[in-house]
């Protein structure tokens, strides 16, 4: 229960449940949709870039809080920094939960997205936890 | 009952998933082992003793199977990897074989995948078409609608006997003698249903009855298509290979009599010898004894769930028409949050979709959680979920926003 609780906490009930960042935008310059077959987590992401800066994100859709949460915390994280920022950070995420970081001062570079570390420890949510990282992983690739 | 169940007894889970598969009595684990202490060999293959002795075993526990479901000959029972293979099997092979232009496949709303996809796939293929039963507000068929769909035009009907998202029982006799008058075929799925209750093939007068084994306390991957024999008989073989040949010649083949022209390959003769294990067990027990246990836990379970009202159950009012499965959410919860909660409490039951997608469209939700009975669960179980689920909605509530 201990990890649980520490999963399941404030930040990411908050998140979850009632994000600011769940919405559509006006202008996207590029849309994706991610998807969970095994469970119907349906995320779509929405990305606007000038001067290979993130500029603006959100994200519509449905799923359960970790994948929820997830979302709407990286488009907090993610917001504001350059593609090469944004890739390294994504990065650095993938590792922490799939238990890869030896430094674990690198983390500190996820911010607010650190609040998930402990899904590490849940194997049958890591996929949720990772839906979104994976899908704007896809969309930055896609544009370089 | 618990006792009999090494993985039960070791630990202290509340195991609420039977219906995705039950967990196994020692004696089905021992049958295995025995297996290959002492009679392991390729059955129908070698000229030894050892060999004979491993066809015995093999044969004799289709006879077994055809006894337990009352099939009139036991050549009509056809050992396959799962439920699913079986579903396949007759689609590809009665569905290929059969069905022409403008006929129609008529299956319930409420079916699994395996009993969905691949009459998709042969409907297309055929230019067939493929038509649903839906469900009442009791989450059951009515009998208008059976009527309603299954018409001169239905050559095929495919059923859940018991829903594995809803655990409604359908009532498979009324469907099979209204398609049977108009002359279409049926396909019971009795997957959830067999370690549940009796089964009569010959009673229920059904042409096919599929179910797998791991969900009846039998190994994993050893399954049964139940199909008469004057249909079978006419069917082309589904896998081509060893075993299910007569002559081979370099053009042309000639294929073995029922049941070996639809055993390709080795077969799972450790599932076999479990299978034949589990049943041996379950009629230790007594259909009537299992029943008298489930239903005193399920309508417990029933009783218990409706006093949450922060709580949404997708359950038939009607008692005698359910069995096995409860399926429910928590308003404003993701099925998949709830169930990890519940594993923090060693409580394990399932939440997704239920490999039953368009049903979970049809009722306009993305996913349940269910949790599934066996003979083996206890009014513990059931106080523990109740405990769990309290738990799980504690933590959320503040948070909820309906």
């Amino acid at each position: 229960m201990e990890d649980l609780t520490e999963v399941y906490n404030e930040l990411i009930m908050e998140h979850s449940m009632n994000s600011y960042n769940k919405k559509k935008l006006k202008e996207a310059d590029y849309t994706e949709i991610g998807h969970n077959p095994n469970c119907g987590d349906e995320i779509t992401l929405e990305l606007k870039i000038d001067n290979n800066i993130i500029q603006d994100m959100a994200f519509t859709g449905h799923g359960c809080a970790i994948s929820q949460a997830s979302t709407s915390i990286m488009i907090d994280t993610l917001k504001g920094k350059t593609i090469i920022e944004a890739k390294e950070i994504i990065k650095t995420f993938i590792e922490m939960i799939k238990r890869e970081i030896k430094d674990e001062d690198e983390l500190k570079k996820l911010e607010d997205a650190i609040a998930f570390k402990n899904v590490s420890n849940m194997p049958a949510r890591v996929k949720c936890a990772l839906l979104a990282w994976h899908t704007v992983d896809d969309m930055l690739h896609d544009n370089k | 009952m618990k006792r009999d169940f090494p993985l039960l007894e070791n630990s202290n889970i509340v195991y609420l998933d039977s219906g995705a598969t039950s967990q196994k009595p020692k004696q089905v684990i021992q049958a295995v082992q025995e297996f290959y202490n002492k009679y392991n060999a390729n059955p129908h293959r070698g000229a030894y003793d050892l060999s004979a002795e491993a066809t015995e075993i093999y044969e004799n526990t289709r006879t077994k199977i055809s006894e337990f479901i009352n099939a009139k000959n036991r050549e009509e029972i056809i050992f396959s990897k799962n439920a699913t293979e079986s579903l396949n099997l007759i689609a590809y092979s009665y569905g290929m074989g059969n069905l022409k232009e403008d006929d129609e496949v008529v299956i319930s709303i409420m079916e699994h995948h395996s009993n969905l996809v691949p009459w998709q796939k042969v409907t297309k293929a055929t230019g067939s078409k493929l038509k649903y039963m839906y469900i009442n507000d009791q989450f059951e068929l009515s009998n208008q609608e059976i009527e309603t769909k299954i018409t001169d035009k239905t050559k095929i009907v495919g059923i859940a006997h018991v829903s594995n998202a809803l655990g409604t029982i359908n009532n498979v006799k009324k469907i099979i003698e209204y398609a049977h008058k108009k002359g279409a075929i049926v396909i019971v799925d009795a997957s959830q249903s067999i370690s549940h209750m009796k089964i009569d093939v010959q009673e229920l007068d059904c042409d096919f009855l599929v179910f797998s084994g791991h969900k009846m306390l039998a190994p994993l991957g050893i399954g049964v298509l139940y199909g008469k024999k004057e249909i079978l008989d006419k069917m082309s073989p589904f896998l081509m290979g060893g075993d299910m040949i007569e002559y081979v010649y370099e053009q042309e083949t000639t294929f073995a009599p029922l049941p070996n022209k639809f055993e390709a390959g080795t077969q799972n003769v450790e599932g076999v010898i479990g299978l034949g294990s589990a049943i041996e067990y379950i009629q230790k027990i007594g259909y009537d004894k299992i029943q008298e246990i489930e239903k005193n836990v399920i309508l417990y379970a029933r009783q218990e769930l409706s006093k949450l009202e922060f709580m949404t159950l997708y359950l038939t009012p009607n008692e005698e028409n359910h069995s096995g499965v409860i399926s429910f959410n928590i308003k404003g919860v993701h099925p998949h949050d709830v169930a990890s909660i519940l594993n923090s409490m060693n409580i394990c039951i399932r939440s997704g979709n239920h490999c039953a997608q368009p049903l979970m469209r049809f009722l306009n939700i993305d996913s349940t959680c269910r949790a599934s009975f066996s003979f083996y669960n206890t009014k513990e179980d059931v106080d523990k979920l109740i405990e769990g689920l309290k738990k799980t909605y504690e933590m959320f509530k503040k948070y909820i926003s309906i």
